[in-house]
């Protein structure tokens, strides 16, 4: 209604220089955030996605020739059964935790983040390299690579940052083209004859030194030091989101640019500083695989971390703990799907349809909601729902 | 069905009787309602924010059901269990906020949800186009069905709303606060529709706040408060005119809204002291032609101006959302041309935004959160260097709370679950709190009730006596007449014009706002009556 909203009114024919003052009041991301909020609603909404994908599982393992009780069985008993099922649900959470931390914060501040994969190699690609190359003294040389490696996420994640921020290039976009030439020059560096390539193995390069690894905790298992990473890494985003001035700055940007601008926070400078701070924990995300797990970087170590983060981040609300609990269970089906295919003769690549269950209906169940409220607010009469689809519950935890 | 047959019908057009409703909350929104509306005639529906008017339109309406009471369409008994009923029973609404599709065309507006096709399943955009010109042409309404709406003023968008519903076939109109968003022009224009239907035996009824339209409008007004009907007025031609009669009648119905007479405007010198804000050559080099002027401590500098006049832009300049091209901007004798928004709030601007909901405020974040903006980088609200203190800043917003009257359960429930009004006390006890010696107000009482008004006015007037510069921005000429220790008028980008309130009458101000513009709306003298 009010002018700035409103370029084609076409009332002040010298409409002056292009004005950032006229973005949207609500982006789309802003409104899926808002749809997102509230704690309590939360955690009934993922129990609920989990629930039902887990019905609308059993025909697909009665499809794959198993007895849904047996698969279901499988599962749980390779995710959660045992000290080694338990140590690689943990080993699997980890990269999709970071990941989702990552596509988290950049939605806070109503980015789509898509380009966490390509991200994520980029970081691994340093820390490895790092980890390789150099001579430094325990400790802080893990320290050295784990740092060199948010660097690399970031600066990757910078590149669609200015182009959004100054120059109003959608980040989709953007993020989407650099996760293929991320792929590109990740490939290039370690083919044969590459620059990082090793002597001995081919697409990867040399094993980093033991004074970059990560220390294996619990033997005979595979879980490493990097959960400890993991674990500070959610209380420091959770603090950074709700309890810094900086969190608050990406929040209401992503909700209401406009009003960010007239109360003095720059949307660009918002932008950029999400988008960083993104960047360097998809970066961390592929530091913490390469130098805990397999300490080394080879091509393809990731699976797709970067996009399973995508629904792992829906899945938790984008809130910190949510996305820990979101990833806890993805690193149960991925665990999981060994034991489900030895067992129940189930192929693995039933666990991406799975996956893919739990990620519709997480996205499914923030319509439900908002079709329940209306229906709810109707009944009492609480007046039309809002643009926002939500009137009462809390965006945050203050 | 109220068919033409039902115009000269004995039977009102619409009756409620005894209409209760309890939101879930136990909030009484009505409490036994009755109501009789004449078929052909404008009915107003007077009352504050809450009184409960737009509940009982939307229990009409159909988008509440209410918890007692019964509906007669022209002494039929009806039960509306969502709007379609009640556009199938010729009822329509046009709600506050619009419900346009901005890319779209009036015609493909209008058409949607019933979308008429040829034999062969093509829309018939034509055919569909030429019936909404026969129907804008019959009521006057002035609107080119194939123009897109978001190129459309906002006085135009409010007739196409009302041209959507009655392409429905409503004959009965519930307008919701139709005139808040529009300009005197857009609402004199609006009144001269709504005259037309009235002529042509539609009913409409007329919610509003605003004592003067509703008077210059409406055949007879119903007077809600708390949830109950406290007064009817018949009105007839002898009220509308100026006058004692006029008077009386004003006076009547401001005491049955607020249920006490109101405070008379304030008297008093005008003492001002040293200058707070000086533009001096300001331009962002496109919309703004170079600005001189100043707004010293202890006065109230009234900006007036038709809608989009600049007035926006000189906001923005002055906030430093706007570049500026050229000249320079001191803020208590400080250069500021080259500050950024957060050093010029900090050294001492406050901005009552003219719309809220866009600019003031973060509709999904609790109102705690809504607090902090502005001062997110403010060391009170930080602990241990940048981590924010959650207890200082609901300490704070409760505060506001309570200082400012703002009626909210908590402090941690979303700004978007307030009522307008008391939206707009939160804002304004935000940006007061800072203790700016410049406020920017811009509409600070838009959409505002009579109680609202008053206290954002009596808030304004503190700030004068304290000392502090006060831009009143307004459309509202009354209101800056009233307020004002001096005038600017902007029109087309320039000031155009400066005078003391005793010096000018809205006429002349009327005048130097649409001087140098071919208006289409005509002028602000035709706006006044």
């Amino acid at each position: 209604m009010s002018a700035p909203k409103d370029p084609g009114n076409g009332r002040l024919r010298s409409a002056g220089p292009p004005d950032s003052a006229l973005l949207p009041a609500t982006t789309w991301s802003g409104r899926l955030t808002d749809a997102l909020g509230g704690p309590l609603r939360n955690a009934r909404n993922f129990a609920l996605v989990l629930v039902a994908a887990l019905v609308a599982g059993i025909p697909l393992l009665y499809a794959a020739g198993s007895d849904p009780l047996n698969g279901y069985g499988a599962l749980f008993e390779g995710s959660i059964g045992s000290k080694q099922a338990l140590a690689e649900t943990l080993v699997s959470m980890m990269p999709l935790l970071l990941g989702g931390l990552a596509v988290a914060v950049a939605f806070q501040a109503g980015l789509f983040n898509i380009g966490v994969e390509g991200q994520l190699l980029m970081g691994g690609l340093v820390a490895g390299t790092i980890g390789a190359k150099l001579d430094l003294p325990a400790g802080i040389h893990v320290l050295v690579a784990v740092a060199g490696a948010m660097l690399a996420g970031g600066l990757w994640a910078l590149i669609p940052a200015l182009l959004k921020a100054f120059r109003g290039v959608h980040e989709v976009i953007t993020t989407i083209m650099l996760n293929y030439v991320a792929f590109s020059v990740s490939r290039y560096l370690v083919k044969p004859g590459g620059l990082l390539v090793s002597r001995t193995q081919p697409s990867a390069t040399e094993l980093v030194a033991p004074s970059a690894g990560l220390p294996r905790i619990w033997s005979p298992t595979r879980l490493h030091a990097g959960i400890f990473i993991v674990v500070v890494a959610v209380g420091f985003m959770w603090y950074l989101v709700f309890r810094t001035s900086l969190g608050y700055r990406f929040r209401v940007v992503g909700r209401n640019p406009v009003a960010a601008r007239f109360h003095g926070i720059s949307p660009p400078r918002a932008i950029v500083q999400a988008m960083l701070v993104s960047g360097a924990f998809a970066g961390l995300a592929g530091a913490n695989e390469v130098l805990g797990l397999h300490h080394r970087y080879f091509d393809q170590f990731s699976p797709g971390y970067g996009f399973d983060a995508i629904g792992v981040a829906l899945l938790g609300s984008l809130n910190p703990i949510g996305v820990a609990a979101a990833a806890f269970f993805f690193g149960m089906l991925r665990s999981g799907s060994v034991l489900l295919q030895a067992v129940a003769g189930v192929s693995r690549d039933m666990i991406s349809a799975f996956s893919g269950l739990v990620v519709g209906f997480a996205a499914a169940v923030t319509l439900v909601d908002r079709i329940l409220g209306r229906r709810r607010r109707m009944r009492t009469g609480e007046g039309l729902p809002s643009p926002a689809g939500v009137t009462t519950q809390e965006g945050a935890p203050v | 069905m109220a068919g033409p047959d039902a115009v000269q019908a004995p039977e009102p057009a619409v009756r409620l009787r005894g209409i209760w409703k309890t939101y879930s909350g136990g909030v009484q929104a009505n409490r036994g309602i009755d109501l009789a509306v004449r078929a052909g005639s404008i009915h107003g529906l007077l009352g504050e924010n809450g009184a409960g008017k737009s509940t009982l339109m939307k229990v009409l309406f159909g988008l509440v059901s209410p918890t007692r009471g019964g509906i007669e369409l022209s002494g039929r008994k009806v039960r509306f269990g969502s709007p379609a009923d009640a556009l199938e029973a010729r009822v329509g609404m046009v709600q506050q906020h619009f419900s346009l599709i901005p890319d779209f065309t009036v015609t493909q507006n209008l058409i949607l949800g019933n979308e008429p096709t040829t034999r062969f399943g093509r829309l018939a955009l034509r055919a569909a186009a030429a019936r909404i010109q026969e129907l804008s042409d019959r009521y006057g309404f002035r609107i080119d069905p194939n123009a897109r709406v978001a190129d459309m003023s906002v006085g135009a968008r409010q007739r196409v709303e009302i041209l959507k519903i009655l392409h429905r076939g409503a004959e009965v109109l519930i307008l919701d606060e139709p005139t808040a968003a529009l300009t005197p022009q857009e609402s004199a224009e609006l009144h001269g529709v709504l005259r037309t239907l009235r002529e042509q035996g539609r009913t409409v009824i007329f919610i509003s706040h605003k004592l003067a339209e509703v008077i210059d409008l409406c055949d007879r007004v119903t007077v809600l408060r708390d949830g109950e009907v406290v007064g009817e007025r018949e009105i007839g031609p002898e009220h509308r005119g100026p006058g004692p009669d006029r008077d009386a009648v004003e006076r009547d119905l401001a005491r049955m809204m607020v249920g006490r007479d109101l405070p008379a405007g304030p008297g008093r010198p005008h003492a001002p002291g040293a200058p707070v804000l000086i533009l001096s050559g300001a331009t962002d080099g496109g919309a703004l032609a170079p600005i001189d002027m100043e707004v010293r401590g202890g006065e109230i500098v009234g900006l007036a101006g038709v809608e989009g006049n600049g007035q926006n832009e000189l906001i923005e300049l002055i906030l430093g959302i706007r570049g500026c091209a050229s000249g320079r901007i001191l803020l208590n004798g400080t250069d500021v041309t080259r500050w950024p928004v957060d050093r010029r709030l900090r050294a001492g601007i406050g901005h009552i935004a003219e719309d809220r909901q866009s600019a003031a405020l973060v509709m999904s974040m609790p109102v705690a959160e809504n607090a902090l903006l502005g001062y997110q980088n403010q060391p009170r609200f930080h602990r241990r260097g940048r981590w924010l203190s959650v207890q200082r800043i609901r300490d704070f917003a409760a505060e506001l709370v309570r200082r400012f009257d703002v009626r909210t359960p908590s402090v941690r429930v979303t700004a978007s679950s307030l009522s307008g009004g008391n939206q707009q006390k939160l804002v304004v006890g935000r940006e007061l709190a800072r203790r700016p010696s410049l406020i920017v107000a811009a509409q600070p009482t838009r959409g505002l009730d009579l109680a609202a008004t008053s206290f954002v006015h009596e808030e304004l007037d503190e700030l004068r006596a304290d000392g502090r510069g006060v831009l009143l921005v307004s459309l509202d000429l009354t209101e800056i007449m009233t307020l004002s220790d001096r005038i600017l008028v902007v029109s087309g980008g320039a000031m155009v014009g400066s005078a003391r309130p005793s010096e000018v009458d809205e006429e002349t101000l009327g005048l130097w706002m649409t001087r140098g513009r071919t208006d289409r709306t005509g002028s602000v003298e035709a706006a006044a009556t």
